[in-house]
């Protein structure tokens, strides 16, 4: 086997990319998925629905799919999305379905009866969601989230289909070149694995800082 | 003027009516306890007081502003009417102080300090100031309660609903609760209690009223409806809920 210490460079160009389009992704997914869950849990039937034939459909085809509908579909609309943002909004369209049903279990883990707590002294429901409900529902949700966000940098890599020079867009173009497809895309393979190990000690980081103390300690203590 | 009335409330689930129209009032100052089997609405009758749950029909005035009025400012009246929850319900991420200061902070527009100053007056009261870093996790049962009669008080209301508040504790930490909750009555605090602590209601109450099916069947002070209660029911839930839960607080 031999690798060239010329290819990184290359490949570190693509993994900027990568950041740029998870990062992106990730955030758009966020404030979608908060919309979609507070849709579906208080929302009446005339929004709920909506937000659950959402996320049915962005759960039940595949990214790919949907990737290329994005790119290749919206010009058919007079819309001409480059293929930066068409991957930032397919990736992003689909991960808020699934962080909204992460979101959604974790909203309706906390006890209802802080929610009847809050509108007893006299807070809104929009305050009892924002000052009650969500602060724990975030925490609860830490540990699929940060499955979703490593599922999403692995997933990222699909936009090489259209053209974007991603870590596996320039892995692929590099190995085409000089045919050493095992080496490459081992090295390409390293990157991602040390991304996905940063952020995921980052966010078990997270979830020690936000813990509350003295929850699911008793278990323990009995 | 009595300071909460309600008037035939009514509330069905499904098939099965749990109020079929109870009335009842409340002078200011008075502590009142309903007693009565469970399954007889008496919690429920509770949450239609401060609309926490919506009476089918029926009617509620708070000093003589209507709760029920579809027009009223149903928040600011909860801010009124202090409840606590026979399982504490407190806010399970926040501090002990916090969650005392938080409805003052968000619901009343207080400033920072002067909402930990009260809450922490108010911690003093139910004898938990040493407590104000802890979480609601790290307390027990009845340090739990205290809290949220503490949570209650701070909001400065009319009165407070209680909805069993010893229910869900072990029985050494019952006195703790009950002993504020004396301390109150005491004080003057109008005080609305569901409960089955007898020794609490003959201490305190200033009228009891015995529900049941979801009705009243008989009320009267503590000492008529101890010695002489005037319905037969009465009497043999009394009888009952004596030899059951003691008379001692």
């Amino acid at each position: 086997m031999v690798f060239d210490l010329a290819w990184l460079p290359k490949l570190s160009q693509g993994l900027v990319l990568t950041l740029q389009i998870t990062t992106a992704c990730i955030a758009m997914g966020i404030v979608l998925g908060i919309l979609l869950a507070l849709g579906r849990v208080y929302g009446n039937r005339l929004i709920s629905t909506p937000c659950s034939i959402y996320i049915q459909i962005f759960r039940g085809t595949p990214l790919l799919v949907q990737l290329l509908m994005v790119y290749y579909g919206l010009p058919s609309w007079g819309i001409y999305p480059s293929a930066f943002i068409s991957g930032i909004l397919a990736l992003g369209l689909n991960t808020g379905a699934y962080q909204a049903e992460y979101l959604r279990g974790a909203i309706q883990a906390v006890n209802p009866g802080q929610l009847m707590a809050a509108r007893a002294i006299g807070m809104t429901l929009p305050q009892a969601i924002r000052y009650i409900v969500l602060p724990q529902a975030f925490r609860i949700v830490i540990p699929s989230w940060s499955n979703e966000l490593i599922l999403m940098v692995k997933y990222s890599s699909i936009v090489f289909s259209i053209t974007l020079l991603d870590l596996m867009g320039v892995g692929r173009r590099i190995a085409m070149r000089n045919f050493r497809y095992f080496e490459v895309f081992i090295v390409v393979a390293l990157f991602y694995l040390a991304l996905i190990f940063i952020i995921s000690q980052l966010l078990r980081l997270l979830e020690q800082r936000v813990r509350i103390p003295g929850l699911g300690e008793q278990a323990e203590q009995r | 003027m009595s300071l909460l009335k309600a008037e035939n409330i009514h509330k069905r689930y499904g098939k099965e009516e749990v109020l079929k129209g109870v009335s009842l009032e409340l002078e200011r100052g008075e502590t009142m306890v309903v007693i009565g089997p469970s399954g007889t609405g008496k919690s429920t009758f509770l949450r239609c007081i401060n609309q926490l749950t919506q009476p089918d029909k029926g009617r509620v005035w708070l000093d003589g502003v209507e709760v029920t009025h579809p027009k009223s400012s149903i928040n600011k009246l909860r801010a009124q009417m202090g409840f606590v929850f026979q399982d504490f319900n407190l806010f399970s991420h926040l501090n002990t102080l916090r969650n005392v200061s938080i409805g003052l902070i968000k619901v009343k527009g207080m400033r920072k300090e002067d909402a930990r100053k009260l809450a922490m007056k108010e911690l003093e009261r139910v004898g938990l100031d040493d407590k104000i870093d802890s979480y609601p996790a790290q307390l027990s049962g009845g340090q739990q309660q205290r809290v949220s009669i503490a949570r209650a008080l701070a909001m400065e209301p009319k009165l407070i609903l209680f909805d069993e508040p010893t229910s869900a504790l072990d029985p050494e930490l019952i006195g703790e609760v009950l002993e504020v909750m004396i301390n109150l009555a005491k004080d003057g605090m109008t005080m609305l209690v569901v409960t089955h602590e007898m020794g609490f209601a003959r201490a305190v109450a200033d009228e009891i009223v015995f529900m049941e099916h979801g009705v009243i069947v008989e009320q009267g002070s503590p000492q008529q409806m101890f010695s002489a209660p005037k319905h037969p029911r009465t009497g043999e839930f009394l009888n009952k809920i004596t030899e059951l839960y003691g008379e001692t607080e």
